[in-house]
């Protein structure tokens, strides 16, 4: 395809951008992978208005007279992607600390931080997120100066600059052995600061009445922590090893009102079948089959279809480069079909089970009344040659520009005789 | 006894080999510096014929043969094509719906060097007590128990270069080896390979050095200019080097003090160690190669080069490679400007592309890396076939290694280096099953005594797993 050809498509696409109320759309021919039980409906005819899925049907039924059709003939057509756990939009370049709002060590604060606060709708990242078909985004803070990390959100990709955001979507804990250091120097320390804070959290406000003090956090980390405390908001749990998971299991039987997930689980299988009783649902990446440290002894590239197999709900994500390339989430999920999981599994991963997770109502499949993500793909979403032809997004077709693409298309010819290429502006 | 004929009574007791004996004008042993004192002491495993047909092979030279077959005799690629012969006594196997392509070689991985378990201890990647420590090898930093060895295995990795880390200016030599398990380093050390230097260019040496965040005294270099004028010295003192030994050479007389960073200096100055420069953006990459022609060596390939793709007309015309990621990007400054796209334009312009990994995670399916880049030129019009793109996993990483003559394509005569994938290596659901090193089968996916556990992995969770 030449410049011009990428030119021309983009102009269609965005001819295609449309106030949400407008017309109806209809994406035709697809097929569909619809996250529902429906399953996968190989020719269909999905129609979308008012930023809502209206109906999807066999190719062949009527497509509203207004509707703007979209062609997904001989494509895959599939919700749009939920990055389960990533740090995108919170970070422009990870070494200039200036452009970091992950972590801040030096604050007198923690479960209180709130990422959302940080949140940049003109991040880089989050336009070279989207057009890989990733619509919702997890985004968590990185625990610095104790194990509560402070609390997550869910954003879309839409980089509009009043990107609404589900704030306190989640608290993040971290345990293992980054928060054994950051707890003091143990798993002890962190256990025993985890379940003092949460005692503090459960005594707010009663606790400090006559005092900011409490036994472990001052009045605002414990007010920040007393939703997670009461069940009302769910606890994200950073942990690797199966004594680390059984220990949370252990906690979370002691503590059974609490809502609980763990990210990272990378010796899950060994524990699967209790974290399937316990009803925890888990996010992992699945190229982690390293021993990386002494906490991922027993990691296997096996382990996301192990722990499916047990029964446990499984969400995907590209935990380890989750600020630039949360987009690697797809690859990964092919990697754990690879290794055994089975396509609709590793699909499941990546949008149903992050939205059950997080509970994001109508996000994560294409029915009725669901919202209107939705990414026409050239070929399975989940293969590493496949790349999205149409990214929507509450039923409003997306630009598939980033500064990348503006980049290569500046560069697609080094050609200075005329002029230097400072003057091509993509 | 003074240490220059300290050296001589060592080189003569036990490096004669390398030591040449050539007598100056005096009558006594003329001095040499040692080219090889920690020699590889691999061979090749004991293999049988191996006879692999109806297979889809990509020979790696960026020709592909469907239903073909490849014949492996004594350790060599013996036959390729649609029509060969099984002999008798060969060991056969039918590779319908298969893909066989020569095996991979990363020629960027610090396996062994930063291994894992990721703890302090093992960590012996970067000598930067000083931005210029060409006297250090990475060879004595690499831990071969690193059971990131037998992940790359699995991922059709055959041969590999281990580099020192890019904190410093001059990193020190890195080393070739054949991704075979080993008691010893020298036991995978690739024979023959020509040694390399590592060199770094941009915000890596200076943030060590001159902003070393109180954990060093400080000093240059603090930016860019110090980072050239600390090259630019190092091959000024090494030219001055090099002229004393030469001069000694021809004309005898006291030979000269050696000095082990100066040493691997002057070896690239005479041409017999590659020099692998990790570089990122392009007018670092161009100011580079100016120096070069001033001290009259060569770079021989970039290192992440991401922005490679801003001048691959100069780096083709030069002659250059770049070691790129598919997707890396925006980790630091430098990395910014990273693009899907690079390694498909490098490709183009009629650069040499190398797809590498840098990473105990991507060096196990560069495969899937390359796949994605193929894709993404795809996509904007840049139409490189399969087995054309394949040349950025094998025959160009071997050329960038000096080892091309002898692995990095199916050509007869060549070493047996051979990965038989389940399907297309360019989809995400392929598998390495079994992996050939100099004609022995030295990983098998479906059978666990073939397949290395690092003494490392013993007695641990997940011990033999497949991983």
């Amino acid at each position: 395809m030449s410049a011009r050809h990428i030119a021309s498509l983009i102009a269609v696409v965005a001819s295609l951008v449309l106030p949400v109320a407008a017309q109806p759309v209809a994406i035709v021919g697809g097929k569909v992978w619809t996250g529902t039980r429906q399953g996968t409906v190989p020719s269909a005819v999905v129609v979308i208005d008012n930023g809502r899925v209206v109906s999807v049907n066999k190719a062949g039924s009527p497509v509203p007279l207004d509707a703007t059709v979209i062609d997904a003939g001989g494509k895959w057509v599939t919700p749009g992607l939920i990055a389960a756990f990533s740090r995108t939009g919170i970070v422009e370049v990870d070494a200039e600390e200036t452009t970091d709002d992950t972590s801040a060590g030096k604050s007198d604060y923690s479960v209180a931080l709130d990422a959302a606060d940080g949140f940049n709708p003109d991040a880089t990242a989050i336009a070279v997120t989207r057009v890989e078909g990733i619509t919702r985004i997890v985004v968590a803070p990185e625990a610095s100066s104790n194990l509560f990390a402070g609390q997550g959100f869910v954003a879309d990709t839409t980089g509009a600059v009043g990107t609404e955001i589900d704030r306190k979507a989640f608290v993040l804990i971290s345990l293992g052995e980054h928060g054994a250091s950051l707890a003091g120097g143990s798993r002890p320390a962190a256990w025993a600061q985890l379940r003092a804070a949460l005692d503090d959290a459960k005594a707010y406000p009663g606790r400090y009445l006559a005092s900011n003090e409490g036994t472990a956090l001052d009045r605002v980390d414990a007010a920040a922590l007393a939703p997670a405390a009461r069940g009302q908001q769910l606890i994200l749990i950073e942990a690797n090893k199966a004594s680390d998971l059984n220990a949370i299991m252990d906690f979370a039987a002691a503590n059974s009102d609490l809502d609980i997930a763990i990210v990272g689980a990378d010796e899950g299988w060994r524990v699967a079948p209790r974290l399937a009783k316990s009803g925890i649902p888990v996010i992992v990446d699945a190229f982690s089959n390293l021993p990386a440290s002494f906490e991922r002894l027993g990691a296997t590239g096996e382990n996301a279809a192990r722990l499916k197999a047990a029964g446990v709900t499984v969400a995907i994500a590209a935990i380890s480069d989750g600020t630039h390339n949360a987009r690697l989430a797809m690859q990964i999920a092919g990697n754990a079909v690879a290794n055994g999981l089975s396509h609709d599994d590793a699909m499941d991963a990546l949008t149903t089970a992050p939205a059950a997770i997080f509970g994001l109502q109508g996000l994560g499949v294409i029915g009725p009344g669901s919202r209107a993500d939705i990414v026409v793909w050239d070929g399975d979403p989940l293969e590493v040659t496949s790349n999205p032809d149409v990214v929507m997004i509450d039923g409003e077709v997306q630009s598939m520009v980033t500064r990348q693409s503006q980049l290569r298309d500046r560069y697609l010819k080094l050609d200075e005789r005329e002029r230097p290429l400072a003057y091509v502006k993509p | 006894m003074n240490r220059v004929s300290l050296t001589g009574v060592l080189c003569m007791a036990l490096l004669l080999a390398a030591c040449g004996g050539k007598n100056d004008a005096s009558g006594d042993e003329a001095i040499t510096v040692p080219k090889d004192p920690f020699p590889s002491t691999y061979t090749a495993y004991p293999n049988v014929a191996v006879f692999i047909s109806n297979a889809t092979i990509i020979d790696g030279t960026g020709a592909k043969i469907e239903n073909g077959s490849l014949l492996l005799v004594d350790g060599k690629v013996s036959a390729i094509g649609k029509d060969i012969e099984a002999p008798a006594d060969a060991k056969k196997i039918d590779a319908s719906g298969r893909w066989v392509t020569p095996g991979i070689i990363d020629n960027h991985s610090h396996l062994g060097a930063y291994p894992s378990p990721g703890v302090s201890s093992l960590s012996d990647g970067n000598e930067i007590s000083a931005p210029v420590t060409a006297e250090v090898w990475v060879e004595h930093s690499v831990w071969p128990q690193d059971p990131g060895f037998t992940r790359a295995l699995a991922g059709g990795i055959t041969s590999l270069q281990i580099l020192p880390g890019s904190a410093n200016l001059f990193g020190g030599r890195g080393v070739v080896l054949k991704n075979v398990p080993s008691r010893t380093v020298q036991g995978m050390k690739f024979p023959g390979a020509p040694y390399t230097l590592k060199m770094a260019c941009g915000e890596n040496p200076k943030r060590v050095y001159g902003y070393g965040g109180g954990r060093f005294p400080g000093g240059a270099p603090y930016s860019r200019m110090g980072n050239v004028a600390g090259y630019r010295a190092a091959w000024i003192q090494a030219t001055d080097y090099k002229r004393k030994w030469d001069k000694y050479e021809k004309e005898g007389g006291d030979a000269p003090t050696r000095d082990l960073e100066l040493d691997t200096l002057k070896g690239v100055l005479d041409g017999d160690i590659l020099v692998h420069m990790h570089c990122y953006r392009a007018d670092e990459m161009a100011q580079v190669m100016d120096i070069s022609k001033e001290f009259g060596y060569k770079v021989t390939a970039f290192h992440h080069a991401v922005e490679s793709y801003k001048i691959a007309d100069k780096l083709a015309e030069y002659g250059a490679c770049s070691s790129m990621w598919a997707d890396w990007w925006g980790f630091k400054m430098e990395a910014y400007d990273g693009i899907k796209e690079n390694i498909p334009l490098v490709h183009k312009a009629g650069a040499c592309a190398i797809v590498h990994s840098d990473s105990e995670v991507g060096i196990q399916r560069l495969n899937q890396e390359a796949a994605k880049a193929w894709a993404d030129g795809k996509k904007v019009g840049i139409n490189i076939s399969e087995e054309e793109a394949w040349q950025w996993l094998s025959l160009n990483p071997a050329k960038s290694l000096g080892i091309d003559t002898k692995t990095g394509s199916l050509v007869p005569g060549k070493m047996a280096d051979v990965v038989i994938w389940s399907g297309n290596p360019f989809s995400v659901y392929s598998k390495a099953d079994q992996v050939y090193i100099d004609g022995a089968l030295m990983y098998d996916r479906s059978d666990a005594t073939r397949r290395p556990v690092s003494d490392f992995e013993l007695g641990q969770p997940g011990e033999g797993d497949l991983k």
